[in-house]
């Protein structure tokens, strides 16, 4: 077999925009291309890619290979992992960076299994062991209570990487790249499901993953209440957007889009105010990129106190509305 | 037999609900005291309830799957007071240290053995090693297709129609059986065992199967069946400094905070 060179990013769109994951992995993936000297690819998938190969070279790649397909507006494993397939049997990369997305959550674990190749998901760091050139792979592991690091020997290695762990380059619109249109003929007679109704619940106002302040409420706020009231007063009045743990999200208090953590959406604002949140690790994961994090807990044993920089031991019944009220009269004067 | 042949794998792990404190590492392995209990990992227990609503529903029938050594079967047996019809335990010292790949690839030699089934129910990841790797890995081996983060499942002439989250909402999804689904959380708790399922389940004796009785090599057997080597298990050391602010009574304290956040120029 030929010897595996080079690192691939598996890219996505969002809104027909390069996706702020797929810059991270590229920023990622240039630093170890460069040092294994080797090129890193980017493969695009949609039904319309628009400026986004461009993108993807001026965000760090050297060769993007695309595949524009009206059958790939919507994603659906039976289709995609044909295009991946082909594309890796082709290309015999070292490596495969995709996103610990909705997609890659998908479709690492199917094409390493396809492959008969290993994978570690959701890795928070990547770098090359100097002597024998493997992708060491740093994830969180026991739901957050420690980390593991992996290596395989089997190629390519494949991974996913956590949203806002990397970096992404500075754009560089100089850069020069090259754009490979690849024919893949996608055999529709081996989708074997359909896709027969999407729904959007998404949440009015400001966008969690781009709120700059976060307002979370966690099982102790006892009720889908306060997610509409003291803890939304406090966020509009910063223009954050409000979150919630697993808890209110699994009893229906607030609908799964607003879920932070391990298994939901990863922030990191620059202000995170988690109000009676205990600190589960499996919370944390999801919040612990935040510049600042706020508590206000009537346990002053609460793991989140241990993430926190600043807090407050009390009932938040008492401590949430006099906080949001001196904040309006400092903000006003 | 008629309704749907089903077949739901639920792993034992260590309670993931236990205080972050008792999770220590020593010598590349997690230990933990032993008052934390294990427990069927929580996204299997979803699973689990999947099938059962599935059962209420049309009929048919529950396999439970489990794989390790030394399954502690008062927390294994838990599937069977709920009302699985039966368990099979892949047991045996040599599934110790397995990752993905192996587990994978043991349970889906075992189901198979098992041969017929219309159903395949996986949490979406364990809570142990949080990988999300084995149900989409099963599926492969299988050659069967797969739907990963189901929240609803019903089933309708021979087929399954499955709520798949997605960001922002979810997609309804029809497939054909067989086919493998991975539940999630928002599908809802298992329900609890009733005392008649209890003393049933404590009737009911497992089925053991050894590698050797589903013919799978040593070579791809827990440790040995590795794609993945583990370098390092390791605790990153958080440096705890919360400035914890306080009042004469809670209101006050939280004035006092907003007041030292606006001084800190965060807010």
């Amino acid at each position: 077999m030929a010897e595996n060179k080079g690192v691939l990013v598996y890219g996505e769109l969002i809104d027909g925009k390069l996706a702020a994951i797929t810059t991270e992995l590229l920023g990622c993936g240039r630093k170890l291309a460069d040092e294994l000297k080797e090129d890193l690819f980017c493969l695009l998938t949609s039904d319309m890619l628009g400026e986004a190969p461009k993108e993807a070279i001026a965000f760090g790649a050297d060769k993007v290979y695309v595949v524009e397909d009206p059958s790939l507006k919507q994603y659906q494993a039976d289709c995609h992992m044909q295009i991946a397939e082909k594309l890796v049997k082709e290309l015999s990369p070292r490596a495969i960076l995709m996103g610990q997305t909705s997609i890659g959550r998908d479709l690492a674990p199917r094409l390493a299994f396809r492959l008969g190749v290993g994978l570690a998901t959701d890795c928070l760091e990547l770098s090359i062991d100097p002597e024998t050139k493997l992708l060491l792979q740093t994830r969180p592991v026991y739901g957050g209570n420690a980390q593991a690091t992996f290596t395989s020997e089997l190629m390519p290695q494949v991974v996913t990487v956590r949203a806002k762990a990397m970096s992404p380059m500075e754009r560089d619109d100089s850069r020069k790249g090259e754009v490979i249109a690849t024919k893949v003929e996608i055999d529709i007679s081996k989708v074997r499901t359909k896709i027969v109704e999407t729904i959007k619940e998404e949440i009015a106002g400001v966008k969690l993953e781009d709120a700059p302040v976060i307002v979370t409420g966690g099982r102790g706020v006892g009720g889908p209440e306060p997610f509409k009231t003291t803890l939304k007063e406090l966020a509009d009045i910063l223009h954050g957007a409000v979150g919630a743990t697993r808890p209110p999200a699994d009893n229906g208090w607030v609908p799964e889009a607003m879920h932070i953590g391990l298994t939901g959406k990863i922030v990191a604002p620059d202000v995170y105010i988690a109000v009676a949140v205990s600190g589960a690790s499996q919370h944390v994961a999801g919040c612990s990129g935040s510049k600042n994090i706020i508590a206000i807990n009537k346990d002053p044993e609460a793991n989140i106190f241990k993430e926190a920089k600043f807090g407050v031991v009390g009932k938040y019944e008492e401590v949430l509305p006099a906080f949001t009220n001196k904040l309006k009269e400092l903000l006003a004067g | 037999m008629p309704g749907v042949n089903i077949i739901v794998w639920c792993k034992q792990v260590p309670d993931p609900e236990a205080p972050p404190a008792v999770f220590k590492v020593a010598g590349n392995k997690m230990t933990l005291p032993p008052d934390v209990k294990p427990v069927i990992t929580p996204y299997d227990e979803n699973a689990l309830e999947a099938a059962l609503r599935i059962k209420d529903k049309v009929g048919g029938k529950i396999t439970a799957l489990s794989l390790g050594n030394k399954l502690i079967r008062d927390v294994i047996k838990k599937s069977l007071a709920v009302g699985a019809d039966e368990l099979i335990l892949l047991e045996d010292d040599a599934f110790e240290e397995g990752d993905s790949w192996s587990t994978a690839y043991a349970l889906a030699t075992a189901i198979k053995k098992m041969g017929e089934y219309d159903l395949i129910f996986c949490g979406r990841q364990a809570s142990d090693w949080d990988a999300g790797q084995v149900g989409l890995g099963i599926a492969e081996i299988l050659g069967i297709p797969a739907v990963s983060l189901a929240r609803k499942i019903e089933v309708i002439d021979g087929k399954a129609r499955i709520e798949r989250v997605i960001p922002d909402g979810y997609e309804a999804v029809e497939v054909a059986f067989p086919v493998l689904i991975t539940v999630t959380s928002e599908l809802g708790d298992l329900r609890y065992a009733a005392l008649k399922g209890i003393m049933a389940a404590a009737k009911k004796q497992p089925t053991l199967w050894k590698p050797a009785d589903i013919q799978l090599e040593p070579s791809q057997v827990g440790a040995a069946g590795r794609h993945t080597k583990l370098n390092k298990l390791f605790q990153p050391v958080k440096e705890a400094k919360c400035e914890i602010i306080e009042g004469e009574t809670p209101a006050e304290a939280g004035e006092n905070l907003a007041a030292r956040l606006r001084e800190a120029k965060l807010l």
